[in-house]
């Protein structure tokens, strides 16, 4: 009885009058691309290796590391913007997808170590304390850069791939599905925190000492995963713009405002969802596999509800249904709170569950929104 | 104290035999004090034990005393001495005496009057008895009249007699055993079917045969017990879950309101829960068993005010944005866990039990119900009730039925849909809070503690379908079933995980839940 009321309002809480995010792409857009990329690859990376410590131009290893990580909040946060912005499915699953790319790409930095570990063994430590002997069979290649690259797309995606098919074809959506994938993310985080599953348990990975031969704390390093997540952040915001301003775009945008109505013209939206569900899911993997390295730890608490819902945030304070609006909300977020959780870091929840409450009840469209108005 | 106090009273021991436990060799002080035993008077109780534990001494060559802490008193009138006199000797009792001394305080006890305390010696026997014990248990056996201290009796006799060298008792004491339902009975009787080698421990077959039959039996007892005990605890989840769920299903089976503060309107019912335990006993420590009775109310108006306040402020503006619901309800949910936090601290808080709520209900000799569970059973299947009469025979239950069925036909017909809409949403708060008063009585009352019901509570309302209460009910049961009988099998966390799973899928095949399919249960 109430599905069907939840079904029957559904037209009414789309956002009809979002643009399609044409006007980013004018000169200016570009501009501010160049801008971008300027700071991302020259000033940032000589900062932090030219610029000699204690100069005021100085960019800390602290900075850097810090910016990497906002970086690959802000790719979830763009994968995010494409199903939930566009495609009008709120996942609560993406710290899943974010988590498993970041565990695939842990799995290589594990075997890494070596015997560097502290129990010397060709184990990994947690391996050893729960007297295991050998690898278990869903290790096995992880050691090879290539094979972990490739589960960092295909875990992430197949699984993707398996729940939206059944999902989407069993026509479950809107917070029915938001609950459904909280759900697996939750038995996700239950599977991993057991020591047996073989990840390591509540501790997960770290102690990571390289990343392709090279020393994975060296300042070099971090400029370079830096340089690839900013880079890769790049890739994806033109990929979004590709997807979003072709014709497929328009379907998913057309199925987020009005999904029987796209039915009725003829189009089986299942596959359309399906696509960019996987596409947004995988994209989610690569930021938690660029993630990891930076970060130095992967574990079940990434995986957690509450950072699945805070995804939503991030995108819905820049402004959904724009491609720039979700990066740039990542990133004020997350700033935010990196200096609350420093400097009052009772005061964070109080100003997070505040940001909820305000941009859902007065900035439907996020900062993006007034901000586009006032340019136009 | 208070058995020191009675002792006092009643005591009128022969001298002599005091005097002979005090000053006598060790076969004079066994002597006496198999006589004590033997005159069957339970005021030598406090003597013997007093042996025991040390506390017996000696002034001079006559005068006996037991002196515990400061206080003493004559052992054999009994009067209160005053001061304690000093040049105390200790009366000392080797192994062999400390035997005789529980064997006949067990003894004593089991002649007692009382059925209580003939119980507990009974059980206290069962675990340490001894083949020195056994004229006493055959004595009382004699004389016992009470079906269930008589059973622990016996099985105490044929656990003992097992070892004893003559055939017929041996084979008597294992056909006695097959009545017993405790594991050490089990391992007893696997004993004797032991193997060394190819050779039987146990040579004659006529035992063994009889040991197996018994041991089949035991088996079977020992089965039941632990299906029943399965059986208990898994209602008793479920039970949980319903409480956690029953808000839930009105807020969102029957309204559409996609609560993710739901978790912490139980929280908060938790802490009123605490406030109520706090102020009785600042002011009224001889009432404290009471205050659950002031807490359910409390607990129920405090969540109740919390989730109308909600409603008016933020929810009532997103009625048909389900997805903005659920982002605004998280949001409220990290500031209610946060302003708790700031209030009560971030550490758990201790919510103690009322008296009559501790201890449990012993069924079988495995299967003991903790009273808790049991009121909590009990109260949840109350709300059931209350609420499906709510829902049901009264004018509000009316109109939140019309407004879920039709809100725009209800509007018309002059149903006023926000006022519906508060009470409906302060119901479901309020019942959020009995479940917290109810969830502070069996679990740890801290800031997170409705982040752990959300996802579970979902599920069980999602699982039931939505806007049926009764589908919100077999589907807590079911789950809180499954979930146990799997956790036997496969441990807590996959238990959980298979549950999850199994919903997924289940969803899949049935978005509409679980109630709309007549006929079928969960495990289908």
């Amino acid at each position: 009885m109430a599905s069907e009321f939840i079904r029957a309002r559904a037209p009414a809480h789309a956002i009809s009058a979002l643009p399609i995010a044409a006007r980013w792409w004018s000169g200016s857009a570009w501009g501010w691309m160049g801008v971008a990329a300027l700071t991302l690859f020259v000033l940032v990376p000589a900062g932090n290796l030219l610029v000699p410590q204690g100069h005021m131009l100085h960019v800390s290893d602290y900075t850097v590391t810090l910016a990497g990580k906002i970086l690959c909040y802000a790719i979830v946060a763009l994968a995010m913007d494409l199903i939930w912005g566009y495609t009008g499915i709120l996942s609560l699953g993406h710290g899943l997808f974010f988590a498993l790319g970041g565990y695939a790409m842990g799995m290589y930095l594990m075997r890494s170590i070596g015997r560097d570990g502290v129990s010397g063994s060709d184990l990994p430590d947690f391996m050893v304390f729960l007297d295991w002997k050998a690898y278990p069979w869903y290790w096995s290649f992880t050691d090879q850069f290539w094979y972990a690259a490739l589960l960092v797309v295909l875990v992430p995606g197949v699984l993707a791939f398996v729940f939206g098919y059944f999902a989407f074809r069993s026509r479950i959506k809107g917070v029915y599905f938001s609950i459904i994938t909280q759900a697996l993310t939750y038995a996700f985080m239950l599977l991993f925190f057991r020591n047996d599953t073989g990840f390591g348990g509540n501790n997960g990975f770290t102690d990571f000492k390289r990343i392709l031969g090279f020393p994975i704390a060296a300042p070099e390093t971090r400029v370079a995963l830096f340089m690839l997540t900013g880079a890769a952040l790049g890739g994806f915001l033109l990929l979004g713009r590709a997807i979003v301003s072709s014709k497929l775009g328009r379907v998913l945008t057309a199925i987020r405002d009005a999904e029987t109505r796209v039915m009725f013209s003829g189009y089986n939206p299942v596959y359309f969802k399906l696509f960019i569900w996987t596409l947004s899911a995988i994209i989610c993997g690569i930021a938690g596999a660029l993630y990891v390295p930076q970060v130095g730890i992967i574990n079940p608490s990434e995986m957690s509800p509450a950072n699945s819902i805070e995804i939503a945030i991030w995108t819905a304070v820049g402004g959904r249904g724009t491609l720039i609006g979700p990066i740039f909300g990542a990133v004020a977020v997350n700033l935010g709170k990196s200096w609350f959780t420093v400097a009052l870091p009772e005061y964070w929840l109080y100003v997070l569950g505040l940001l909820f409450i305000v941009v859902t009840l007065y900035l439907p469209r996020g900062l993006a929104g007034p901000l586009s108005r006032k340019t136009s | 104290m208070a058995a020191w106090g009675i002792a006092a009273c009643a005591f009128a021991l022969p001298p002599e035999a005091v005097s002979h436990i005090a000053f006598g060799d060790n076969d004079a002080k066994l002597s006496a004090i198999d006589e004590l035993v033997g005159r069957g008077d339970l005021s030598a109780l406090p003597l013997l034990q007093g042996l025991l534990d040390g506390e017996v001494q000696t002034i001079g060559a006559d005068r006996v005393l037991l002196v515990k802490g400061d206080t003493a008193v004559d052992a054999v009138s009994g009067q209160a001495v005053t001061p304690v006199p000093e040049g105390r000797d200790d009366v000392v009792v080797n192994n062999r005496l400390r035997r005789a001394l529980a064997t006949g305080i067990a003894a004593l006890r089991l002649a007692a009057p009382e059925r209580e305390v003939r119980l507990a010696a009974a059980k206290e026997l069962r675990n340490s008895a001894d083949d020195a014990a056994l004229p006493a248990i055959a004595g009382a056996l004699t004389k016992e009249s009470d079906p269930e201290v008589r059973g622990l009796l016996a099985l105490t006799q044929a656990s003992i007699e097992l070892a004893s060298p003559d055939r017929a008792t041996r084979i008597g004491a294992v056909r006695a055993l097959a009545a017993s339902d405790t594991g050490a009975t089990k391992t007893l009787l696997t004993a004797l079917l032991e193997r060394r080698g190819n050779v039987y421990v146990e040579p004659d077959a006529e035992i063994r045969a009889a040991a197996e039959r018994s041991l089949r039996a035991v088996d079977q007892r020992l089965l039941t017990g632990e299906i029943l005990a399965r059986i208990f605890s898994g209602i008793s989840l479920g039970t949980i879950l319903l409480l956690a769920a029953l808000g839930l299903a009105i807020t969102y089976g029957l309204m559409g309101v996609i609560n993710l503060a739901h978790g912490e309107l139980i929280m908060i019912g938790a802490y009123a829960t605490y406030v109520v335990q706090n102020v009785f006993r600042l002011h009224a420590p001889a009432a404290f068993d009471l205050y659950p009775i002031v807490a359910l109310p409390f607990a129920f108006a405090v969540s109740a005010g919390v989730g109308i306040l909600l409603e008016r402020t933020v929810i009532c503006h997103l009625y048909g944005r389900p997805l903005e619901t659920l982002l605004a309800t998280w949001g409220l949910s990290l500031l209610l866990i946060q302003g708790v936090r700031t209030i009560f601290g971030a550490q758990n808080v201790q919510v103690e039990n009322p008296n009559w709520m501790s201890g449990g209900f012993e069924i079988m000799t495995n299967v003991v119900l903790p009273w808790s569970r049991v009121v909590i059973i009990g109260f949840t299947a109350c709300i059931v009730v209350a609420l499906w009469l709510l829902l049901t025979r009264t004018r509000l239950g009316l109109f939140m039925r019309a407004v879920t069925q039709n809100r725009p036909m209800a509007g018309a017909l002059g149903v006023r849909t926000p006022r519906v809409d508060m009470l409906a949403f302060g119901l479901g708060s309020g019942i959020a809070g009995l479940a917290g008063c109810a969830l502070s009585q069996i679990g740890n009352v801290g800031p997170d503690l409705g982040q752990s019901y959300i996802v579970d509570s979902f599920m069980v309302v999602v699982l039931g379908g939505v806007g049926q209460l009764v589908g919100t009910v077999y589907a807590a049961l079911g789950l809180g079933l499954v979930n146990k009988f799997i956790e036997a099998w496969q441990g807590a966390v996959l238990a959980k995980i298979a549950v999850l799973v199994f919903i997924i899928i289940f969803i899949q095949k049935r978005p509409q839940g679980l109630f709309a399919l007549k006929g079928r249960t969960v495990e289908a």
